[in-house]
């Protein structure tokens, strides 16, 4: 098993730069997620992490030694692909020793080797299938067997379980967790999906237009984001945004929208100008005293909690409260807003502003 | 898959039988008229009406592969009997075996350069459709549309300079200069067909290769040429049906060492009046090797091996 560190890695087709200058490392025995929309470079890096792209520029090292330029075979490591690329002239048994073949070893071995994997992964009635006929879950059991067979370095996996339905595709991320956490393999694991990404991922990578926005574990990127993008992109309902013009000075503790007054942690930057204050849906409350002020336009009901839309002066957010409390729509009321938990973005780059809250994650995460 | 929702009625499915028995009765009647003709005698070869029922008759075959001589009375009355069936047969007709005819020659020629050229055809179509396929060939849409113009004008158009390259260079009538020729002309549709076909292939599947541990030629090897077969099959059907039936560039360029079938069957004609018999023997003959082919490579046209193993 080995470390995965990527420096500077760059890559364009063409005059499109598909991957701009990314840093990040992958611990040792981590599952490691790249997040990102689609066209965000995820995929891309995780090719040339692979061998089957070449960087433009850059270095990847996996355990220290630099693979940038080497083939594919010569890296050891193994790779998953969202459409499982079963070979489809050979049956389940074939499929999974095919990578010990290349290696040289003995038929017989291979053979219990299959068998040894084919148990972990509760497909040793298949072998003898041919892969045609197996649904869908089984056939990503026997990519996930194609790829654990030969212990490789390094799992790389493009979303593996985006061709699986829905329903099963929770099984199997539970599956996937559960066999690395048995295994310790290092993974990297490309997804667009933002909630497999944090049910599953150690730490994860949020990538956008070809460049790594933030990088750190799930809670920290859900609580402190680096940038509006990640923000907007993490969470369910995501981030509200209230863009206003006003002035941050370092030490600040509140701030001023419009005419209302909102506690902020404490300030470390200065800024002026456009800004944005953003704030989750969970960390804004109904509350007639609050200053700030909207009409409820909107209510859906979830179960334990509710999702409210209001209209405001600065723009329209939603509030995840308890489902108890009743919200009639055209009414106005007041928002609360959970003070340690807010972030300040710089309006026009984006970027997160640095605070007392956010200092620890942003400067060293 | 799809299925239709309702199956179809009784009546349908019985006009769709007889639709395909009387397509294949239309197609299958030439082939069963030419086969019947090798076995009749000359007179019922030309008897009008046809004949339906006739007294089966080795002479055309017999004829195809002999050729005869007439002797004088005396001479032939002189004659010891007989030694063999078809001596028996020339002899019927009054004349003696003056020795194998060039049949037997003509034919194994037509069988090296039809199948040598639809091996080597494959081999370069297959290489060449994988790599159009495949990598960032500069100008390939130029190069794609070049390889297909060589294709649109006939092949009489280009037999005179032909011909007279072959003669400079010393290919003329032979089976290599015939080889190369059919290769040239075939090589234009089978890089096309096969193109097509290597695009429906999953390019995950080389690169899944790449990662277990081989090099791209041994992921060409082992993945993408069986999965090919399918394509493979059917351009390779197509190839030799045009190589073994051409018959201009046959007649121009080959007259002895070389010459194919199809420019010899009609010298029969020549022969002792219309031997029609024979004619038709040397096209039944002939025709054996494309079918026989075909009915090989039948079970690898109609099975889809790729079907399931990528969700698409």
């Amino acid at each position: 098993m080995a470390q995965i560190r990527i420096e500077n890695l760059r890559k364009d087709f063409g005059s499109f730069n598909a991957v701009k200058a990314s840093t990040f490392t992958v611990e040792d025995g981590e599952f490691f997620m790249l997040l990102g929309p689609s066209g965000c470079g995820k995929t891309t890096t995780l090719r040339m992490m692979a061998g089957l792209e070449l960087p433009t520029s850059g270095e990847i090292y996996i355990d220290g030694e630099e693979v940038g330029m080497k083939r594919a075979s010569q890296r050891d490591i193994a790779f998953v692909f969202q459409m499982f690329a079963l070979y489809p002239h050979m049956n389940v048994g074939k499929n999974i020793s095919y990578p010990l073949l290349s290696q040289g070893m003995s038929r017989a071995d291979a053979r219990r080797k299959v068998a040894e994997v084919a148990k972990i992964l509760g497909i040793e009635g298949l072998l003898d299938r041919p892969v045609g006929g197996l649904s869908g879950g089984d056939r990503q059991r026997v990519a996930l067997g194609r790829a654990i067979v030969r212990s490789p370095k390094a799992f790389l996996m493009d979303e593996p379980l985006g061709a699986l339905d829905a329903e099963f595709r929770e099984h199997m991320s539970e599956e996937l967790r559960a066999l690395h956490d048995r295994m310790g393999a290092t993974t990297v694991y490309v997804t667009h999906d933002q909630l497999e990404a944090m049910q599953m991922g150690d730490k994860i990578v949020v990538m956008n237009h070809g460049v790594v926005e933030q990088f750190g574990v799930p809670q920290q990127i859900y609580d402190w984001p680096a940038t509006r993008f990640v923000a907007a992109f993490i969470g369910s309902p995501p981030m509200n945004f209230l863009d206003f013009d006003g002035a941050v000075t370092a030490g600040d503790t509140e701030l001023t929208i419009g005419e209302t007054r909102i506690d902020v942690p404490r300030q470390l930057e200065a800024a002026m100008g456009a800004l944005t204050l953003g704030v989750r849906p969970e960390h804004l409350h109904l509350s007639d005293e609050a200053p700030y002020r909207g009409e409820i336009v909107a209510a859906e009901y979830l179960g334990t909690t509710q999702i409210v839309t209001l209209d405001t002066a600065f723009g329209r957010v939603k509030a995840r409260i308890p489902s108890h409390e009743v919200v009639r729509t055209g009414t106005h009321t007041g928002l609360a807003f959970d003070a340690r938990t807010l972030t300040v973005f710089d309006g026009v780059t984006g970027r997160a502003l640095v605070s007392e809250a956010n200092h620890e994650v942003l400067v060293h995460g | 898959m799809s299925f239709s929702v309702t199956s179809p009625s009784p009546a349908a499915k019985w006009l769709a039988g007889i639709l395909v028995i009387g397509y294949a009765i239309i197609t299958i009647l030439p082939l069963v008229w030419i086969i019947a003709t090798g076995f009749k005698s000359p007179a019922d070869a030309i008897a009008y009406p046809p004949k339906l029922v006739f007294e089966p008759s080795l002479e055309g075959y017999v004829n195809l592969f002999t050729t005869r001589t007439r002797v004088t009375e005396n001479d032939f009355a002189a004659l010891p009997p007989a030694s063999s069936w078809y001596e028996q047969i020339v002899r019927d007709q009054g004349m003696v075996i003056a020795g194998p005819s060039r049949y037997g020659e003509r034919y194994l020629n037509s069988i090296i350069i039809g199948f040598g050229s639809t091996a080597l055809c494959m081999v370069l179509g297959t290489a060449a459709a994988y790599a159009f396929s495949r990598f960032r060939v500069p100008l390939k849409d130029d190069l794609l549309f070049f390889i297909l113009s060589t294709r649109m004008m006939p092949p009489i158009a280009v037999a005179i300079p032909i011909f007279l390259m072959f003669r400079e260079i010393g290919l003329n009538d032979t089976h290599l200069g015939m080889i190369l020729l059919y290769t040239a002309v075939n090589l234009s549709l089978s890089v096309w067909l096969l193109k097509g076909f290597i695009d429906e292939i999953p390019v995950e599947y080389e690169e899944a290769a790449l990662i277990d541990g081989y090099t791209r030629f041994q992921a060409f090897i082992k993945v993408v040429l069986p999965q090919a077969a399918t394509g493979i099959a059917s351009t390779a059907i197509f190839c030799l049906i045009f190589a073994w039936n051409e018959y201009a560039f046959a007649v121009l360029l080959t007259s002895g060492a070389a010459q194919t079938a199809p420019p010899f069957i009609p010298t029969i004609i020549g022969v002792g009046g219309k031997d029609w018999p024979a004619v038709a023997a040397g096209a039944t003959i002939f025709l054996v090797p494309v079918m026989v082919f075909t009915i090989l490579l039948r079970k690898h046209l109609l099975r889809g091996i790729t079907f399931g193993a990528v969700r698409k």
